[in-house]
């Protein structure tokens, strides 16, 4: 019924089924993260949220972002994560103290955090419906951050740098 | 729609859909042909190098050895050790294999790109491609899917449960993460010549030999390229992934049967791949040298793309059969403290070139590369003297907390 009324409306149904199928994913991927009882399994997990992340962006024609979210979240990010997990703890099987002693704290914060992005979405776009416009080309990407945003670009990357400089103050014992 | 390939403009109908999906199964079955004859190749070259006559049994010159390898590793018995941990061990040789697979979907296999035409040929009334799809994003999607490769060697030496296999992959891991980043340097230094990110438009790009990447972007990041993706390809001299003499086999030890045969064969299908990457990148996939006579001009294309196809492929072999292997300090020296600044510096020269010399004049040219050469020259002077200043600070404080010249 709800299907019949966004075809009338102009919607793409197949791509809202899609959504949905990879949101279910995404949503038990992320519960799995924080209830497996391993840290290789969890980091797993992770990499399953992130791809559901990369797939939605292919729904939305943004394969540019999709592409960049595959090579520095799953091809970089969780590939250190792994190595880090590795390096100190590689236990295969189930493990005892994961979970530390705040975590229900937690879940006010996450449903906080939920609440003021689904607000934030919702309060921006509403029930509008995207204009079907296909692929971003991404020299239109690259015009726009390396002209209107392109302070808040170099000040992302400076906070980057001293992320990494601190890193490396902090690991460095000699 | 995405913009994949020509044949999908326009109403979706019933013989487009075959080619697409013929072109599906013809990828397939290239890609599982190509791997078979490169172990057979591999052996071959290097028995002849090694003054020995290699496999000759099985078929003409011992060509279907490989095939009698692989119907042997199905009907072995596949063991899975009892410390492993079942799911992961059993996912990681396909994390390896179907990434190795995808890439062929966007490299330019043929096509007439001599005089300026844009490659498409015309199959059944429908124009398209010789490329499975053609995104615009193509070459970040090598990246992509190289990167997931990595998760198959990670993960099949965790999940195995010993620990020669863990060495192995961490082993690899670290090789692997170190020189993608010069990978995506020498990359970037190609990206700026050609200006786009499909494959076949920077194969349009090359459109004579001063144009192919190699000399354009002045041999430097092709060379850096090649030793890259060598240690990518964790082959010789860069295979300490699976130093025989120190980790008894690396991060497959514990794999027997079918899912290694999946390891073995993904990794020497990564090698015919990463060839045909690199082909596309430097050296202009289908493009012509020459115009071969009576041969139409889409098969020419063909036959151009095989032949520096078989240069790389032949490369590599020899690498293997003549170079020792790196220590593992001297592996992780070579790739941070050597290629990648260099690539990144060329890189720079060449940003700069095209920003103040954009039509190739000789004397302002020069004039950059002088310049260039100058600011190097300082910038490394003063990384130099910081270094020297917080060994002497460490020094004189001599005590563990005192970090204050680190100037990394």
């Amino acid at each position: 019924m709800n299907a019949l009324i966004l075809a009338t409306d102009n919607v793409n149904v197949a791509q809202n089924v899609a959504f949905g199928i990879i949101a279910a994913v995404m949503i038990f991927a992320a519960l799995s993260v924080v209830t497996t009882k391993n840290v290789v399994h969890a980091a797993l997990w992770l990499v399953m949220v992130l791809a559901g992340v990369a797939a939605q962006y292919v729904l939305a024609a943004a394969e540019f972002v999709a592409v960049s979210q595959v090579l520095v979240y799953i091809g970089a990010v969780m590939v250190l994560f792994l190595f880090g997990i590795m390096l100190t703890r590689a236990q295969i099987g189930k493990e005892t103290g994961l979970n530390n002693k705040g975590w229900a704290l937690g879940i006010p914060v996450a449903l906080v955090l939920f609440g003021l992005l689904a607000w934030v979405i919702v309060d921006a776009f509403g029930d509008d419906v995207l204009p079907d416009r296909g692929p971003a080309p991404t020299v239109m990407l690259s015009d726009q951050f390396l002209s209107i945003y392109l302070l808040p670009f170099i000040a992302i990357s400076f906070v980057l740098l001293a992320a990494a400089i601190g890193a490396i103050v902090l690991a460095r014992k000699d | 729609m995405l913009a994949l390939d020509p044949i999908l403009e326009g109403p979706l109908l019933w013989t487009p859909l075959f080619i697409i999906i013929g072109k599906v199964l013809f990828i397939f079955v290239v890609g599982l042909v190509a791997t078979m004859f490169m172990v057979w190749y591999e052996r071959k070259v290097v028995s002849g190098m090694q003054n020995r006559i290699g496999p000759n049994k099985a078929g003409p010159f011992g060509m279907l050895q490989t095939l009698a390898d692989g119907i042997k590793s199905f009907f072995k018995e596949d063991l899975l050790p009892t410390r492993a941990d079942r799911i992961v061990f059993r996912l990681a040789p396909f994390l390896a294999f179907v990434p190795a697979f995808l890439l062929w979907a966007v490299i330019p296999l043929g096509g007439d790109f001599s005089n300026g035409n844009d490659g498409t040929v015309t199959w059944f009334g429908h124009v398209t491609r010789v490329q499975l799809a053609d995104p615009p994003v193509g070459i970040l999607w090598v990246l992509a899917m190289s990167s997931i490769g990595v998760y198959g060697i990670m993960l099949a030496g965790w999940s195995s449960g010993s620990k020669y296999p863990l060495l192995g992959s961490v082993r690899a891991s670290a090789q692997m993460i170190s020189y993608e980043a010069a990978l995506g340097l020498s990359l970037a230094a190609v990206l700026l010549s050609s200006g786009t990110l499909s494959t076949a438009g920077i194969v349009a790009g090359q459109n004579s030999l001063v144009d192919w990447n190699v000399i354009s972007t002045g041999i430097v990041p092709f060379v850096i390229f090649l030793i890259a993706v060598t240690a990518e390809l964790n082959r010789p001299p860069f295979d300490l992934v699976e130093a025989e003499q120190e980790l008894v086999g690396g991060f497959n030890t514990e794999y027997s049967g079918i899912r290694f045969a999946l390891f073995f064969l993904s990794e020497f299908m990564n090698v015919v791949t990463m060839s045909a990457i690199m082909v596309t990148l430097f050296l202009g996939g289908p493009q012509p040298l020459f115009d071969i006579p009576v041969i139409p001009g889409a098969l020419e294309g063909t036959i151009w793309f095989l032949v520096k196809l078989f240069a790389f492929l032949y490369l590599f072999v020899w690498l293997r059969a003549t170079l020792p292997r790196l220590r593992y300090d001297q592996l992780m020296d070579l790739g941070w403290k050597v290629l990648i600044p260099i690539s990144l510096g060329w890189f720079l020269l060449l940003a700069a070139l095209r920003e103040f010399s954009p039509d190739g004049d000789a004397a302002e040219s020069l004039r950059v590369v002088v310049i260039s050469f100058v600011v190097a020259v300082i910038a490394t002077g003063l990384f130099a003297a910081a270094l020297k200043v917080s060994a002497r600070n460490r020094a004189a404080a001599n005590q563990p907390a005192d970090n204050t010249g680190v100037t990394v």
